[in-house]
């Protein structure tokens, strides 16, 4: 379980007091291990972001010296950013992990895109069904996700073990009580649990761990120059050819990073000159926006994740 | 706090972060009801640790015109009261966590609805806090619900409590008011084992001694609440305990390492001590320590890590290991205070699955002691539990397993129930101690065996059980498979309500619970008959799937045959040989099968028979036929 370059010590604490971030690496290597122990099939949903860096990172610690005992799942819409891609191959490889890759090969027939469609109708088909249809093409039985329950109002409320029926939906009204460290995984078959190890982090636990434990994340977090357009108010980085530059559009090369990782062109770049761990942790203590305002697809209706989530989304 | 001065050097950045490294966590709860301003107390911490950034706030703005209750002002609630459901009725249903920060401590706030039919969520929202802030409004003062939640709070194990004597500005800031509640809940807590009691006059709409003091009571010289949130001590000693280790997973990577993986749910481990694993009595000592951080020489309570012995020893998840010194528990059975969290009642008698660490076992109620009235404390009698309600009862598990009192170990104290059709979390349960007839009957080993017994009858032993309608035609069959049977020279008894309702079940009637116990017995005893070596015919309406799975797991795979005779309702209506549908339709008789009370058709039976059309002696030849094609006779 050794990691090189760990900044941490435990020695010289409170005797019997664990400090917040071991607590929380405590209670999401427990989560993770419970997760294996008790189910069939389970996958990882690996989204590439900083959460799921941090996830993979506890999972890795979990069963050290042991392989993750379960698959790292990609679902690609196609639209991420391309060094999203090179890093989510680059990580795989590093730690020798099973790496499943889906897309919604319909979806593609039909061309459905963020530029065409609109976000809503492409992270509908291309991120929440693609999911459905990935964890039924395998038959996971639980799959893990880097959610937190300080991101947004609806997920405060979600079960570490959250249970979906067959049709992939949550219930928000009918959740299992979860007490103590009591996780139920108990399931009928075709139904799963999503099961959600980093529930109670906040970004800056998040951002933290990252820093003192020297955890790999996408540059595209750290500024950089790179072309972006304006678009309603958000700066959207020109990432391939397919970005539609029309008239009045112009194409900036600022200094920009990136707060939160999606499909490039529904995600908001900020400017900044945080090139560095600390820097970027400067900022976010300094922060005047939440995390999730550079998704676009959130800004419809503040109930909105809620509705995305009783429907399968993560 | 961090100089947020955009200048501030990366090393000073990296300093501040590591400086922080002996930042706890402190879990709380609130409770109150909503009109107790537990939401907006909970928002006002969140704004005034602005932690609240601005497009938040922004989108608070626009829900506050929706569905805002404050007029023009921020609704501080609408930031807590998360799920839309929620929102649209001004309460908190569910648990909601939130989480705030300063330098000295990470708050995470279990915010928990406080009318008694959320009893369940508030337990839930308790089973992880160390503190609790119960909210009172200064011009109601105690009420019931103040009782209750102080209760609660006790029973799951808070021993750190702060009265938060609320809307202190609706009774002009007054000393005496105040004084007077406080007296009043110190009288009323001295019942209760709080090892912290601080009560504190606040006003979440307006702040005053919420983070800061403001200046409407110069009266109060205590700590604002913030400070003593960030000040309480609360170390509950967990690593002075003794050892405590449920196993979660065997890490077993090649044949030169096998290691045991969990948390530590009590004491301190190190290199060298020796250890048992509970329930065999195996004892080895510890080889190598496997913490968070890498290879260690000593890890306590609350790590997670992972452990290598010196000896190979059989151990698996669901085992605890533990200190050979000091050892926990190991019995069957044990008295538990329970809290049931489901719509459907607790049938004392029923099977339910126990998860308890990390070990799942089958387990039933025996008894109930007495329920406990939430809101007066008293005992009450009780032959079911509902939803909300507690009770302190016996409880037997169908194997051994290791645990503490939980008033010695949260961790290895608590369990949940599940029930075993739904997959449901139906209850929670803290153990109070083990009771010690488990630990001292030990089962006569037997000489004569049943394979003994059933040898010299020259059978295969096997219950048989038909279940279906009254007037389906279970006895008809039960009776002629019977015949039959004696005929090719098998030995049999056919179990059936007239020799067993009217003897040794004759104190039980027709209720849920009764029917449970009811099938309960019949059950152990069809096993006792098969464990004599008889073909054992059991014919039952035995109306319900829990029950009949509980009967099925008595008997080794193989041997329990259900015979589902399915005859529609209609048709036995028709029939009617006892008259008891014209009875029941009368409403002469109440909860009858098929009426007034439910009939649960087998999913996967051993035998289905579709009676319609067909005579008894066919049904009889296809059971037969059955019976001999798996080796039965």
């Amino acid at each position: 379980m050794h990691q090189e370059g760990s900044n941490l010590q435990m020695d010289g604490m409170a005797p019997g007091r664990l400090d917040n971030l071991r607590t929380l690496e405590a209670e999401s290597i427990h989560i993770i291990r419970e997760v294996a122990a008790e189910f069939r099939n389970p996958v990882m949903l690996y989204s590439i972001g900083k959460d799921s860096s941090v996830l993979l990172h506890l999972a890795m610690k979990a069963f050290a010296p042991s392989r993750l005992p379960f698959p790292l799942m990609h679902v690609d819409t196609t639209w991420k950013f391309r060094e999203m891609i090179a890093f989510r191959d680059e990580t795989a490889r590093r730690i020798g992990a099973d790496l499943i890759v889906h897309t919604n090969e319909e979806g593609i027939r039909q061309g459905i895109g963020p530029f065409s469609h609109g976000s809503s109708v492409h992270t509908n088909v291309m991120k929440t069904e693609a999911l459905k249809q990935a964890l039924d093409k395998y038959g996971f039985d639980a799959a893990f996700g880097g959610a937190r329950r300080d991101e947004e109002k609806s997920r405060a409320k979600e079960r570490v073990f959250s249970f979906r029926s067959k049709a992939h939906a949550w219930d928000p009204k009918n959740q299992r009580p979860e007490l103590w460290n009591l996780y139920n995984g108990r399931i009928a078959k075709g139904e799963s649990i999503r099961a959600f190890p980093l529930s109670n982090w906040t970004e800056l636990d998040i951002w933290q761990y990252i820093l003192l434990e020297n955890i790999p994340i996408v540059p595209l977090y750290y500024a950089k120059r790179r072309p972006v357009v304006r678009r309603d108010g958000m700066l959207i980085m020109v990432d391939d050819e397919r970005m539609p530059i029309g008239p009045g559009d112009r194409v900036e090369e600022l200094l920009v990073r990136f707060r939160t990782l999606g499909c490039y062109p529904l995600t908001g770049a900020i400017e900044s000159d945080a090139d560095t761990l600390p820097a970027i942790i400067r900022e976010m203590l300094i922060a005047r926006t939440s995390e999730r305002s550079g998704r676009l697809i959130d800004h419809d209706d503040s109930a909105s994740m809620e509705k995305k989530k009783r429907e399968g989304y993560f | 706090m961090l100089n947020p001065d955009p200048t501030t050097s990366d090393e000073a950045v990296r300093e501040y972060i590591l400086s922080q490294v002996n930042k706890d966590q402190l879990r709380f709860l609130t409770c109150g009801s909503v009109d107790d301003g537990k939401s907006t107390l909970i928002g006002r911490l969140l704004y005034d640790t602005k932690l609240i950034f601005e497009d938040q706030l922004a989108a608070l703005e626009r829900d506050s015109t929706r569905h805002g209750t404050v007029g023009d002002d921020i609704d501080l609630a609408l930031l807590v009261d998360g799920l839309e459901a929620e929102r649209e009725q001004g309460i908190t249903i569910d648990v909601a966590y939130r989480f705030f920060a300063t330098d000295r401590r990470k708050f995470i706030v279990a915010d928990t609805p406080g009318h008694e039919q959320y009893t369940r969520n508030m337990a839930t929202g308790a089973s992880t806090a160390d503190l609790a802030v119960l909210l009172v409004d200064a011009r109601n003062g105690l009420m019931t619900q103040t009782r209750r939640h102080a209760f609660i709070a006790s029973l799951l194990g808070i021993h750190h409590v702060v009265l938060a004597i609320n809307k202190i500005d609706l009774v002009g800031y007054s000393q005496e008011r105040f004084r007077e509640i406080e007296a009043e809940f110190r009288a009323f807590a001295q019942g209760f084992d709080f090892e912290t009691l601080v009560a504190i006059p606040l006003s979440a709409r307006y702040g005053d001694n919420v983070t800061a003091p403001g200046d409407n009571m110069p009266w109060y010289q205590g700590p604002t609440l913030l400070e003593h949130l960030e000040t309480v001590e609360v170390g509950r000693d967990d690593a002075a305990r003794p050892f405590r280790f449920p196993v979660q997973w065997v890490n077993r990577p090649n044949l030169d390492f096998r290691g045991f993986s969990g948390t530590i749910a009590g004491g301190r481990v190190s290199v060298g001590d020796e250890v048992v694993v509970a329930a065999s009595g195996r004892t080895s000592t510890v080889k190598t320590i496997l913490s968070q951080v890498g290879e260690a020489q000593s890890a306590a309570s609350g790590e997670a890590v992972t452990l290598v012995l010196a000896d190979e020893i059989d151990a698996s998840r669901g085992d605890v290991i533990a200190s050979a010194a000091a050892r926990p528990d190991v019995a069957d059975q044990f008295a538990a205070h329970l809290i049931w969290m489901s719509e459907d009642a607790l049938l004392p008698g029923r099977s339910y699955l126990l998860k308890i660490g990390t070990r799942t076992v089958t387990a039933s109620v025996t008894e109930i002691k007495h329920k406990i009235n939430v809101n007066t404390f008293e005992r009450v009698a009780a032959k079911t539990l509902e939803l909300n309600e507690i009770a302190f009862a016996n409880l037997a598990l169908t194997v051994p397993v290791a645990f503490d009192p939980y008033e010695a170990s949260r961790t290895t104290g608590s369990f949940i129930l599940i029930d075993r059709l739904t997959n449901a979390t139906v209850g929670a349960g803290m153990v109070w101690f083990a009771l010690r007839r488990a630990t001292n009957i030990h089962w006569q080993a037997l000489e004569v065996d049943q394979a003994a017994r059933a040898q010299s009858l020259g059978q295969i032993p096997a219950a048989l059980w038909f279940t279906g309608l009254s007037g389906s035609g279970k006895s008809t069959v039960a009776s002629l498979l019977e015949k039959k049977l004696h005929v090719r020279g098998r030995h049999t008894y056919t179990l059936d309500g007239d020799n067993v309702r009217h003897g040794l079940n004759r104190d039980l009637g027709f209720t849920d619970a009764d029917r449970v116990e009811n099938i309960r017995r019949v059950g152990e005893v069809a096993r006792l008959f098969v464990d004599a070596g008889l073909l054992t015919l059991v014919s039952f309406i035995s109306p319900f799937r829990s029950e009949r799975a509980m009967a099925r797991e008595l008997f080794p795979d193989g041997r329990f045959i259900e015979v589902f005779i399915d005859t529609p309702i209609e048709e036995c209506r028709r029939r009617d040989p006892k008259g008891l549908y014209r009875k029941a339709d009368a409403g002469e008789l109440r909860n009858f099968t098929g009426v007034d009370s439910p009939y649960e058709a087998p999913e996967n039976p051993e035998l289905h028979i579709r009676t319609l059309g067909r005579d008894p002696e066919e049904i009889v030849d296809e059971i037969i036929a059955y019976l001999e094609a798996n080796d039965l006779i």
